[in-house]
């Protein structure tokens, strides 16, 4: 037994000390591993790709995933480079990033914050992403953004459109290329004052959610400084279908605009039953009845099918566009899947090369050495103009499309016509503006 | 004045589709005493009877037009219905647009045959265990319904619109002087809605077949120690009620783009309204229907809004509370269903 113990004693003592000896080394590889969350170690690096795969918005969820697919394509060197070519910076080589094979692990967010966070997390803890993006509502977008700033990841938004995202929630973590409820008004007010003049009296039928009351504060605020009064800002359930009721008050309110601040779903039932009523055959306070819908889908304009005709609104990005870099985006998409993007493909598109870009002009994955090469990055040839990623806020500042519901389609995508590329300078405001006071960036997480 | 009568109108055509659902819901519950989740995706499958019809008269060839260019700058390829290559554009052209009436005939053997499988294939291995049971296969059956909708559909609405004809606004005040605009496909919807309870309450009243089921519905083994084989009535009666939420969604499409989702939206009205109206009663779903539209109608009036804000969300469910309390049988519920 005794020479068990002294054996044993022996086994234990040159265990320790081979242990340690092994472990040393690593030890010191773990703390630099250990520098941020997911560091990738071999020749490959995970992005996530967080999109509503079933839901309301599963179609324009699919439309984002291929728009990632076909940027891990060019990432990676695979068809014809699409934007990379038109891209100001000339960083990404079509053979990764900094040298690393992408690959990317999808989630679906349903379009439910508490799924969309769940998916996020389950794709940086078990996939290692070292990145996650999309998205198609700002209650998701605002809910996996905190996520991401507490796991030391970087975030970079899909569609997302409510002033908050970027103002009282923003994070230093997230990055919003899409356009913002502010940004909307802005370029529609003067062309709604060029088409319906400034005597003009607006009642807002509004989502009763994050988006919808931000979008609501900003074309009540532009419209009201052109000289338009506001009637009535009704709030509507999210999960409303039929919004007759809430029409009907409209046609004895005194009203001549009806602005429908609604998105999906819901946009297309209140514009269809809204044109339905006879809202747009309506003369009112001498004038025609006119219906605008700020934010506009492509894809979600096609289930309200003729309802669109002649009504404007505002949008982040539309194929119609001809500059080189849009260009190339619909021609490689186009070949690609049969069709043209739509502005959910676009951003996310977009989103995934900055990243990618601003990597490898970092030279590092690290969340706060990419944050750094975003901040006040100015770029061009991604098929909005000169863009600035503002260092104060991570919002893009870039142009803005006015578009109208076209009279004559000449096919199923050409659903909306370009009204006015509004310059980016004419959407700008001061990062302490008051639709976006109340939020702090805080300081970026790398995590680990 | 006119903004009360408008909703009104509004509230009886958002009864007239709370009425339709809920009385399939009815009929379903009081011959096969089986509460059926499923019933809000048999009104969906209705709307996209009306789509697919839509999508067969649409069904087009190709030629390619060297004269124009796609998207991607190739010769564009132009599509021609078939339909109106066959019968010319004028009246190719309004075969299409009439798609959604025609889709009515198109529904009516497709429902009644996916109530039929529905019930003879699942639902009738369900009748004697407990409604908990029950509840879970058909609404398990609903969201695979939705889900194979969605599949072959997309999740986006589509649009499916009346005829052009039915597509404008009438002023159905201009005889007493008032000013009441309403969109005519709404009132057709509604008189389309009286026509097919009318028309069940006939067929349920006055053929024998109707009684043998009344009596089935209030004494099921009294009619089958008759020798009358009640189930095979009750089966086809499935069908029936299957046929009526089929129809209620067809008509519904245009007032609505259809997506998928249809069906749940509808479903826990519908059964606030069975609720409301009485278990088991015909007469109490459809008055239940009209009554909790016309109230959800009023609830949205900005004046109400202001008095209770966010009333609107939930007046059906204070109704039913305050209906519950006070009539726990519900409006016209009868002694002795769902009370053992």
């Amino acid at each position: 037994m005794s020479n068990f113990d002294a054996s044993r004693r022996r086994v234990l003592k040159t265990g320790a000390i081979a242990g340690a000896g092994v472990a040393l080394p690593t030890i010191f590889t773990a703390s630099s591993a250990a520098a941020f969350t997911n560091e990738p170690t071999g020749g490959s690096v995970t992005l996530g790709f967080n999109v509503p795969q079933t839901g309301p918005y599963a179609d324009e969820g699919a439309d984002e995933l291929r728009a990632y697919e076909l940027a891990v394509e060019h990432l990676n060197g695979g068809g014809d480079g699409g934007m990379m070519n038109t891209f100001s910076s000339k960083a990404l080589q079509g053979n990764g990033i900094l040298g690393k094979k992408v690959e990317y692990v999808t989630g679906d967010t349903q379009t439910k914050s508490d799924a969309a966070r769940a998916s996020a997390k389950s794709m940086i803890e078990k996939d290692g992403a070292v990145m996650i993006t999309g998205g198609s509502s700002s209650g998701v977008a605002i809910a996996v953004q905190g996520l991401c700033q507490e796991a030391g990841v970087i975030f970079m938004a899909g569609l997302t459109h409510s002033n908050d995202t970027t103002g009282k929630d923003k994070k230093a973590n997230g990055f919003r290329h899409f356009f913002n409820g502010y940004m909307s008004g802005a370029a529609l007010a003067p062309v709604l004052k060029n088409l319906y003049g400034t005597d003009r009296v607006a009642y807002h039928l509004t989502a009763d959610y994050t988006w919808g009351w931000t979008q609501e504060e900003s074309i009540a605020a532009a419209t009201e400084a052109l000289g338009w009064q506001t009637v009535n800002k009704v709030r509507t359930p999210l999960a409303a279908t039929d919004f007759s009721s809430y029409i009907a008050p409209v046609l004895n309110s005194g009203a001549d605009v009806l602005v429908l601040n609604h998105y999906g779903g819901n946009m297309v039932n209140s514009l269809t039953n809204a044109v339905q009523f006879g809202l747009r055959e309506k003369v009112v306070n001498g004038k025609n009845f006119e219906i605008v819908v700020p934010l506009y889908s492509r894809l979600m304009a096609k289930g309200a099918g003729e309802n669109v005709k002649g009504i404007h609104g505002s949008t982040n990005w539309h194929w119609t566009l001809q500059d080189e870099g849009s260009k190339a985006f619909v021609k490689s998409f186009g070949t690609k899947y049969g069709f043209p993007p739509s502005q959910a493909a676009h951003t996310c598109y977009v989103q995934t090369l900055l990243y990618a870009d601003a990597v490898e002009r970092a030279g590092s994955f690290n969340p706060c050495a990419v944050a750094e090469a975003l901040e006040g990055f100015e770029f061009d040839g991604m098929g909005n103009g000169p863009t600035l990623y503002r260092a104060e806020d991570h919002q893009c500042f870039k142009d803005v499309l006015v578009v109208r519901g076209k009279e004559n389609p000449t096919s199923e995508f050409d659903l909306l016509e370009v009204v006015e590329v509004t310059p980016r300078a004419q959407v700008e405001y001061a990062p302490d503006h008051p639709m976006f006071a109340g939020g702090n960036l805080g300081s970026c997480n790398p995590g680990a | 004045m006119d903004a009360i009568l408008l909703q009104i109108l509004n509230g009886l055509d958002k009864g007239s589709a709370y009425a339709l659902i809920a009385l399939g819901l009815t009929l379903i519950f009081g011959t096969l005493g089986v509460v059926n989740f499923a019933h809000g995706a048999l009104f969906m499958i209705g709307a996209f009877c009306a789509v697919t019809l839509q999508r067969i008269l649409n069904l087009s060839f190709e030629f390619v037009d060297e004269t124009q260019t796609d998207f991607l700058g190739n010769p564009l390829k132009v599509k021609t219905p078939y339909v109106e290559a066959w019968f010319g554009p004028d009246i190719g052209g309004s075969i299409i647009d009439w798609a959604v009436p025609l889709a009515i005939l198109f529904a009516i053997p497709i429902m009644i045959g996916v109530g039929y499988v529905m019930e003879r294939g699942l639902i009738k291995h369900f009748y004697k265990r407990p409604h908990a049971d029950q509840i879970l296969v058909t609404f398990g059956l609903a969201i695979v319904l939705q889900e194979v909708v969605k599949y072959f559909y997309g999740a986006n609405p589509i649009q499916t619109p009346a005829p052009d004809t039915l597509n404008g606004v009438v002023n159905l005040g201009a005889a007493i002087g008032m000013d009441i605009v309403y969109p005519v496909w709404r009132v057709v919807y509604f008189f389309f809605a009286v026509l097919i309870i009318g028309g069940i309450f006939c067929f349920l009243q006055f053929t024998t077949f109707g009684m043998v089921v009344r009596a089935g519905m209030a004494d099921r083994e009294t009619v089958g120690l008759l020798g009358i084989n009640i189930d095979r009535r009750f089966t086809i009666m499935f069908g029936i009620a299957a046929a009526v939420a089929g129809l209620a969604g067809v008509m519904y499409t245009p007032i609505n783009s259809p997506n998928y989702h249809m069906g749940m939206d509808f479903l826990v009205l519908s059964f606030v309204v069975v609720v409301v109206g009485g278990m088991g009663s015909l007469p109490g779903a459809v008055l239940a229907g009209f009554l909790l539209g016309v109230l959800e109608s009023f609830a949205s009036m900005n004046e109400v809004k202001s008095l209770l804000p966010g009333i609107d969300q939930i007046i059906i469910y204070v109704v039913a509370i305050i209906i519950l309390l006070t009539r726990p049988r519900g409006l016209m519920g009868r002694k002795g269903v769902m009370e053992e």
